[in-house]
């Protein structure tokens, strides 16, 4: 590989766009595919288009040579609501697991440096915020300030994303009322069942390290194994 | 240690230093192996590295090829399989076979 495709790789999943570095393992030629240029006469269009769409690398035979399709999606990202307690144990535990993390709350009073130091905070409300963040789905959204006025305008905009996982933090009351709230918005039943809630694995979480833990746990699943496997638990 | 392991980020950083580098790649697995398809190691041409591409069984013999290929310039592609009774034996403790793509970043 040459540094120029490093960099064009990097830079790709910068800009959040997926890229397929295909490598003929016999030659070492090399060819990079952005999901955005591929066009329906690569020869290889369909295999590519299976491996975006799976974000799974693998070998590949074709016309007897092996290529090995390597495929780079961009970075995942997650999304919250709240500079809350919680928050302060999710932050670090969602960037060590490669998560490009971000925290908004309006309450400026809440994201202090000295609560939150060196984190990405922004401060605003997310009913404003969210539409330019580019949510797409490599992006996971979980709401926590337990305030409506924040969260509902939060979950609002993620349902109308293709976020791979949206979480909001309560009580089963507390979710329910929320249900009630977003029904009268016009939102069904199919789409509010996106919704992680209570957010997080039943694992009996206490401490808000906990409870980062099980939301964490809940995330990974939904990206490693799909929605359909994620929602069962 | 970073705690956020962005191989090909620090691949790019690493060049940009000035160091050599090779990037291997998981490219294969049969049975039980430990890391997935497309897992990474960065090597500099000091044996520094950072990542993995199986549970630390082979990383050591895949940081000394990628110093030969560093060197080389060539493309290697290594295959890993069951490590025997005898404890030594290079190979994977877990029962399965990878295929390692070696290549210099130049």
């Amino acid at each position: 590989m040459n540094l120029q495709l490093l960099k064009a790789i990097n830079e790709n999943r910068a800009n959040r766009q997926a890229v397929i570095l295909i490598t003929n393992l016999k030659s070492g030629v090399q060819r990079l595919v952005r999901e955005s240029e591929l066009g329906s006469d690569d020869p290889l269009h369909d295999t590519l288009i299976a491996a975006l769409r799976g974000g799974r690398s693998q070998t590949f035979l074709h016309e007897g040579e092996e290529l090995f399709l390597n495929v780079h999606t961009p970075p995942t990202r997650l999304i919250m609501t709240g500079a809350v307690h919680i928050s302060q144990a999710l932050y670090p535990m969602a960037v060590a697991c490669g998560h490009d993390t971000v925290i908004v709350d309006p309450r400026a009073a809440f994201g202090t440096p000295e609560r939150f130091p060196g984190v990405e905070l922004i401060v605003g409300w997310p009913g404003d915020l969210f539409p330019n963040l580019g949510i797409d789905r490599y992006a996971a959204i979980v709401t926590l300030t337990h305030d409506p006025k924040i969260d509902d305008p939060a979950l609002e905009y993620a349902l109308s994303t293709d976020a791979f996982y949206i979480g909001a933090l309560g009580s089963r009351k507390t979710h329910g009322k929320r249900v009630e709230r977003l029904t009268d918005k016009g939102f069904d039943k199919d789409r509010l069942s996106r919704i992680a809630a209570p957010v997080g694995l039943d694992i009996g979480a206490k401490s808000p390290a906990e409870i980062a833990v099980s939301i964490l746990a809940q995330l990974t699943a939904a990206l490693r194994q799909g929605p359909q496997e994620s929602a069962k638990r | 240690m970073e705690i956020r392991e962005d191989i090909l980020e620090i691949a790019e950083r690493w060049r940009d230093d000035g160091r050599e580098v090779a990037l291997a790649t998981v490219v294969s697995t049969w049975g039980s192996a430990p890391r997935p398809t497309g897992s990474r190691l960065v090597i500099d041409a000091q044996g520094n590295f950072e990542g993995s591409v199986s549970g630390g069984c082979v990383e050591g013999a895949v940081i000394t090829e990628a110093m030969d290929v560093i060197s080389s310039g060539k493309p290697e592609l290594l295959e890993f399989g069951v490590a025997d009774e005898n404890a030594w034996e290079l190979g994977l403790s877990c029962g399965g076979q990878i295929r390692v793509y070696v290549e210099k970043v130049a």
